[in-house]
């Protein structure tokens, strides 16, 4: 197989973002290795698109994303008011929906 | 469209999606191996099809028809036959040689004043595309490596054999080579063989039974 020898050796990872619907947002799907972009194409079309489960996708090299690591800030005060978790817009809604007396919209 | 041309149309892409498929598990690396398998896959669900159509004319249904018939009745092309784990450049070269004579089959078939054949044909065709793409990529990145290069010249005589003789001169055209002489279908392989005992052990195992 010395023509697919170099395949592996200058692969790159790519990381793959599927929409499933147009309009929607992109959610990761997950990540392929391919020796340059048009495999990565055909792969990401294979692995994320051809059941029709995509709407669009986006395909990244992994190099290209910033990842930063959080906390940022670190959190020395108690000040959980600042923090946007906690509230369940869930049971909010339940109980809403049980005074209005209807059921969620499916 | 009669049933013999039915017949070599779904001979050849069982026998392909056959062979392909023996890549499963050792293709050069995971990625390819999914991809090179779900064409494997869909290359025998395009057979199905094809025998389901042939099967309607002949009074028979499809798995007899790919399953059932002696050696020498199978119409399929030399080309498919041919058994090349563990060689991957041959193997790519056949499959792009394969796909360029297909899609000049396929778009013929569109045209077909019979209504069934050309509606199956369009189905078909939307997947051959990415047989066609995938197909066209390797072929790109292995052009110029010199092993692929002497199996596109072997397999040559081959993929003309793939179709008649008025269709022959657009693959020339397709692929930029001179015609020679083709290795024509009908005359089978010594590959074919044990490739016909392994396809129908299973089925042979328990003879008239449904799966």
């Amino acid at each position: 197989m010395g023509a697919t020898r170099g395949v592996g050796r200058r692969s790159v990872i790519y990381e793959v973002f599927r929409q499933e619907r147009e309009g929607q947002a992109f959610q990761h799907g997950g990540s392929l290795e391919a020796p340059n972009f048009v495999f990565a194409k055909a792969y990401a079309r294979e692995f994320y698109g051809r059941r029709g489960e995509s709407f669009a996708l986006w395909i990244v090299p992994r190099e290209s994303v910033e990842e930063v690591r959080e906390p940022y800030v670190a959190d020395v005060f108690d000040r959980d008011y600042r923090r946007v978790d906690g509230y369940s817009l869930k049971a909010k809604l339940k109980e809403a929906r049980e005074r209005a007396g209807t059921s969620p919209a499916r | 469209m009669s049933a013999q041309e039915l017949l070599q149309l779904a001979d050849d892409e069982l026998f392909l999606g056959w062979r392909n498929s023996e890549w499963t598990g050792i293709a050069p690396f995971l990625e390819e191996d999914v991809a090179f398998s779900s064409i494997a896959q869909t290359e025998i669900g395009h057979a199905r099809a094809w025998y389901e159509l042939a099967a309607k004319e002949l009074g028979s249904d499809a798995d007899s028809l790919a399953f059932d018939r002696d050696p020498d009745e199978y119409l399929c092309a030399p080309l498919v036959e041919m058994r090349m784990v563990d060689d991957w450049a041959r193997t790519i070269a056949r499959h792009w040689l394969y796909e360029n004579a297909d899609a000049i089959r396929i778009q013929v078939l569109l045209n077909s004043t019979n209504r069934e054949v050309a509606g199956l044909a369009e189905k078909i065709d939307r997947e051959e595309a990415y047989h066609r793409m995938h197909a066209a990529m390797w072929e790109e990145r292995l052009r110029d490596e010199p092993k692929f290069g002497v199996a596109i010249d072997e397999l040559w005589p081959y993929a003309l054999g793939v179709l008649s003789e008025e269709q022959r001169p657009l693959l020339c055209q397709a692929v930029d080579r001179d015609e020679v002489q083709a290795i024509e279908r009908g005359l089978h392989i010594e590959d074919l063989r044990p490739l016909l005992e392994e396809m129908t052990m299973v089925r042979r195992s328990v003879p008239g039974a449904s799966w």
